[in-house]
């Protein structure tokens, strides 16, 4: 069980975000934050990641690649919303194109609020996330030794 | 002639942050043609502007991109300031440029950590994005945001530098030359890059043109045009060349980019020589009513602002035609013939963004 939260893999999805809190993300991986001491590293494999963190609104364009990227992911996983229009559509809420933030189109456990979000509020999104991971997958544990 | 297969790229892809979809058509391992499709960040923006007044539009406009956001805000200014009539004082012209070559810098080091990221050299992206957090640094210190920063206003800028926050920054832009030294090398000389992007991606003088490239990628093909030389802000003060390569490659583009970077050294130095006291906006009231065309050369390539106003708070029409679009020609142009294997760096020399691209 440690072993996925001491080493958490994140996939990351630019959903119509403005570059903003994507280059943010990308931050987090480099030498000033530098998320990799902790074991985390951004992976492009839907099927290699535990936490999805997803930037910007959706889009109709969007939304199938979204609900396609999730659905590969293995369970537990979970999403981090980073950046408030991927929380509920921000600046664009009122864009015709916008159907609103990320959860929306799939479930969202932590929100990262901010424009752009800070890289210091992303790692702490993903921090949050570390514990709902470790509940998750022992819900799943229970639920499988309960059926045995 | 071997099997044709079509192979998707995108939009969810581990050398791009942003989704673009490229339909590749292969044979054997060789390009025969792409197709792009996009669509994935559209939000509507220009659309917003019938919701916002021209003022709250600002803040809209700076949203296109995150990563020149700096000068789609001052782009939009411009244009009004023109409909306004109305003339930004010197200081905040000076200010604009500094702020401007900044952002210059801090796009441009991304691109090369990103292009080192493409083809694999991890330590060099980590080192290019290391300096970079520097630039944002003296971001957050001048503007008191790291990649958006709304400083911009119509009539001027909203925030001053002290005489020390500018000379403590040139310092550092020293310190930060010295370093990219090094670093240029690198991508300049070392084996393993030049092997990767040398006779990669060949867009001759004339195709681009026929194509119709901007910027660097332009500049790379040794059309020396530089929406700069126009003298917007204070560009009309500052003494500096058009860095032109011929030889048309990806590594031609890496060259003219890296060249860039130290010219905005010699920018921000001159500027900071330059800069006069003063008054950094004029106020601005009423309605616009007019029409406004503006050219920026923005980190990519040359940007355009259309404006058009009615008289009321609500602009008619707020329209840009941004780098990366013009420039999606001529990336289909060069992935025509090249290797499957090269597709993600030359997808990353034309420096894209999808997001101003679409809106």
């Amino acid at each position: 069980m440690a072993k996925l939260s001491k080493s958490p893999w994140i996939m990351h999805y630019d959903g119509s975000s403005c570059n903003g809190c994507d280059i943010e993300v990308l931050a987090c991986l480099t030498p000033v934050y530098d998320v990799e001491r902790f074991g985390i590293i951004n992976t492009g494999n839907p099927k290699h990641a535990d936490i999805l963190l997803i930037t910007g609104g959706i889009n109709t364009q969007n939304k199938p690649v979204v609900e396609q990227i999730y659905s590969q992911m293995p369970n537990p996983k979970v999403v981090v919303a980073v950046g408030i229009c991927a929380c509920n559509g921000g600046v664009f809420k009122e864009c015709y194109n916008i159907l609103g933030g990320a959860d929306q189109v799939i479930p969202v456990d932590v929100y990262v609020p901010g424009c752009a979000a800070r890289p210091e509020s992303i790692i702490d999104g993903v921090v949050k996330a570390l514990d709902i991971l470790e509940k998750k997958q022992a819900e799943m544990e229970n639920k499988a030794s309960s059926e045995e | 002639m071997g099997k044709r297969s079509v192979v998707p790229f995108g939009p969810q892809h581990p050398v791009l942050p942003e989704p673009i979809h490229l339909d590749l058509v292969l044979e054997d391992e060789k390009v025969v043609e792409a197709i792009p499709s996009i669509g994935f960040i559209h939000r509507g923006l220009e659309k917003l502007i019938e919701k916002r007044d021209y003022n709250d539009y600002m803040y809209v406009i700076e949203r296109i991109c995150g990563i020149c956001s700096y000068m789609h805000g001052m782009g939009y200014c411009e244009g009004l300031e023109r409909i306004f009539d109305v003339e930004v004082p010197d200081r905040g012209k000076y200010l604009r440029t500094i702020w401007c070559e900044m952002s210059r810098l801090h796009s441009h080091m991304l691109w090369l950590g990103l292009l080192a990221d493409a083809f694999g050299f991890e330590a060099l992206f980590y080192q290019c994005w290391r300096m970079r957090e520097k630039i944002l640094d003296m971001f957050e210190a001048s503007t008191g945001g790291r990649v958006i920063f709304s400083v911009n206003k119509i009539g001027g800028v909203l925030k001053d530098m002290d005489k020390n926050m500018l000379e403590s920054f040139v310092k550092e832009f020293d310190a930060m030359e010295e370093e990219l030294k090094r670093l240029s090398d690198v991508f300049l000389t070392d084996y393993t890059v030049t092997s990767r992007l040398k006779n990669v991606g060949i867009l001759s003088k004339e195709d681009a043109i026929l194509t119709g490239a901007v910027g660097p990628m332009m500049r790379a093909s040794g059309i020396a045009i530089d929406t700069r030389k126009l003298g917007y802000a204070a560009y009309g003060d500052i003494d500096f060349d058009i860095i032109t390569s011929n030889a048309c490659d990806s590594f031609a583009r890496c060259e003219v980019r890296i060249g860039e970077l130290f010219q905005s050294f010699n920018i921000i130095r001159q500027a900071v020589k330059q800069i006069p006291d003063g008054d950094i906006a004029v106020t601005v009231k009423g309605n616009p009513s007019g029409e406004a065309f503006v050219r920026l050369e923005q980190p990519r390539g040359e940007a355009i602002y259309y404006i058009k106003a009615n008289g009321t708070k609500n602009l008619d029409r707020a329209r840009v035609r941004t780098p990366t679009f013009t420039n999606l020609t001529p990336l289909v142009k060069i992935l025509q013939g090249c290797d499957y294997a090269d597709v993600p760096i030359l997808v990353l020399t034309i420096d894209p963004c999808i997001s101003c691209t679409e809106r």
